[in-house]
């Protein structure tokens, strides 16, 4: 579709995007190119000038425009709460809306509070008493309420700090999971596309579109100047998140516990460097072997371990970023309770990143060949 | 010597029932310019190039003496309240209106947006979110309307005996007892300053919702 102004302004030219159903789907590009105005087209809260809108086949302009705008959650930047309601009864705006009874949609309202991670204590409360990341928790689940297959965010982590923005994200993700709604979320944080996008439409000013590719294909072949550009550095890197660590080769060898006895610190000596761990077996730190006496290990004296990584969940991103977080280029990778499970070096891990990228290209080639 | 709250019988009223009437004169005209104030208001939120002229009119208005109203009004309602209460209610737009063209206007952008994208129309967002939203800057402008139309009343002396209060200041002259003029004053300060706490009340009660002071996050 296309949205022109009355000035002549193109806010979006001849955009056609299919959304993928159940998945979320990152609008994302500099500002002023139109990806805000591309979302209120779906709620119809800006009019398209030409081109149309279909929701599961259907015309968005066949219904009643507030049914339509009922069935479809909407998240905005700053939350946008009703001041001057408590935090419950924003909650439970569009159930109320819908005809519901006070007390049922308060019920539905208190629900919500929990699946977003709200305190119950914070129901009577009114938005002024609440932190912006409460907020915007709350804003979630006011757009949750009745429950809309379809859920629009307009640049809803965009005004909170980076620390609670991730918290955001990682429980948007999280509820993304168990309910499993369309969402179109629109952001200019290339890196918050890239962490939530099942799929990604990157957008040029002027409101054209310039690559609709899911996040690992964009680091891996954007498709122009500009896409590159945006993506902006370490795209390398950042892709790495994308192949994961359960293929890496551990070594166990290299680790010993803090109470090891000589005979077993000499078997070892041939390693460059010794995990030592305590006494449960959760990793202290890096040693060169001969440093290290039988009995008189001091932890105060052991090199930085860096971030351990848990293989299988953790990317392969997060093993090379402890590996040369360390001072002994070794990563060490931990089970759910924290105990050193192995350790692997640069150069394996650099070996599996080899592997991974040999894959992609062989699936490509596939996909092509079809 | 007759005390400080005896009235000379011309009045026609004890100091309690002139203390009745004078708020009657005085709020039934506030109460008329918000009713009108409200939509015209409305109006000027909507359509912003009509809000200049009626700015405009509304200050015209406020700078006619009440006494060039009186001479017109006269022929139509005679020597009576209702003839003291519309100028009082014309005046009170002055301060109305903008008070609440403001407080409509401070509703935040993404609020708006957040109600309309939830399917509120135009009339449920108009009284559900935009006017309790307002309710602060209504009653600061209702204050200052009250204050001033609590002080204005008095003028009605001018036309027999319609100032209520007022109409002391007068005896006072006539019957060389100026304790008369000294009440009258004191009375009408007075209750200016507990209409004024009332809506602060009012204002207290009906926004629980503001940040309060000494309160925290």
């Amino acid at each position: 579709m296309t949205k022109r102004y009355p000035d002549g302004t193109v806010a979006v030219d001849r955009l056609s995007l299919e959304i993928p159903d159940r998945a979320i789907t990152v609008l994302v590009g500099p500002s002023g190119c139109g990806k805000t105005t591309t979302l209120r087209m779906i709620n119809r809260m800006v009019e398209p000038t030409e081109g149309t809108i279909l929701l599961d086949g259907q015309d968005v302009r066949r219904q009643p425009v507030n049914t339509l705008r009922r069935s479809m959650g909407y998240v905005i930047q700053n939350a946008g709460l009703f001041q001057h309601r408590t935090i419950i009864d924003n909650i439970a705006t569009v159930p109320r809306l819908l005809g519901w009874t006070k007390q049922k949609a308060r019920a539905r309202a208190a629900e919500l509070m929990e699946r977003v991670g709200l305190d119950s204590a914070l129901a009577k409360r009114y938005p002024y008493q609440l932190s912006g990341g409460q907020q915007q928790r709350v804003g979630v689940a006011r757009a949750l309420a009745a429950d809309p297959p379809v859920l629009l965010m307009d640049e809803p982590f965009s005004a909170v700090d980076p620390v609670v923005r991730k918290g955001l994200q990682d429980e948007l993700l999280r509820i993304q999971d168990e309910l499993g709604k369309t969402i179109v979320f629109v952001t200019h944080d290339i890196d918050e596309a890239i962490k939530l996008g099942t799929k990604v439409a990157v957008l040029r000013t002027g409101g054209r579109l310039a690559q609709f590719a899911p996040p690992a294909e964009l680091l891996s072949a954007p498709a122009d100047a500009f896409v590159e550009d945006f993506l902006g550095a370490d795209r390398g890197i950042r892709r790495l998140s994308f192949f994961p660590s359960a293929d890496l080769e551990l070594q166990t060898a290299p680790i010993v516990p803090i109470d090891a006895d000589a005979a077993k610190l000499a078997s070892r000596a041939t390693a460059p460097y010794l995990l030592v761990t305590d006494l449960d077996g959760r990793p202290l730190g890096w040693s060169e072997p001969d440093r290290l006496t039988a009995g008189a290990i001091d932890p105060e004296q052991l090199l930085d371990f860096g971030r351990p990584f848990l293989p299988g969940t953790d990317s392969l991103r997060t093993a090379l970023d402890g590996a040369v977080l360390s001072p002994a280029g070794w990563a060490v990778a931990v089970d759910g309770e924290g105990r050193a499970v192995g350790v692997v070096s640069q150069q394996v891990i650099g070996e599996a990143i080899r592997a991974a990228h040999s894959r992609v290209a062989e699936q490509a080639e596939v996909k092509a060949g079809r | 010597m007759s005390g400080f709250f005896d009235l000379p019988s011309d009045l026609q009223h004890s100091w309690q029932g002139l203390v009745g009437l004078h708020l009657r004169e005085a709020l039934l005209p506030v109460l008329a310019g918000l009713l009108v104030s409200l939509p015209v208001a409305q109006l000027c939120v909507r359509f912003r190039w009509i809000y200049p002229p009626v700015l405009g009119v509304t200050t015209v208005l406020y700078a006619v003496p009440s006494l060039a109203f009186f001479v017109v009004l006269i022929d139509y309602f005679g020597q009576s309240e209702t003839t003291v209460m519309i100028p009082l209610a014309l005046y009170s737009l002055v301060v109305l209106i903008p008070s609440i063209v403001d407080g409509v206007r401070s509703v935040p952008p993404e609020t708006l947006a957040a109600a309309q994208a939830m399917g509120f129309g135009p009339v449920r967002r108009y009284f559900q979110v935009q006017l309790p939203i307002a309710v602060p800057a209504i009653i600061a402008g209702l204050r200052v309307a009250t204050v001033s139309s609590i002080s204005l009343v008095s003028v009605g002396m001018l036309i027999g005996n319609q100032g209520a209060l007022g109409n002391m200041l007068y005896a006072a002259q006539t019957y060389h007892r100026p304790a008369l003029a000294v009440n009258a004053v004191l009375t009408i300060a007075a209750l200016g300053i507990l209409a004024d706490a009332a809506l602060v009340l009012v204002r207290l009660l009906l926004t629980p919702w503001m940040p309060r002071k000494g309160t925290t996050r």
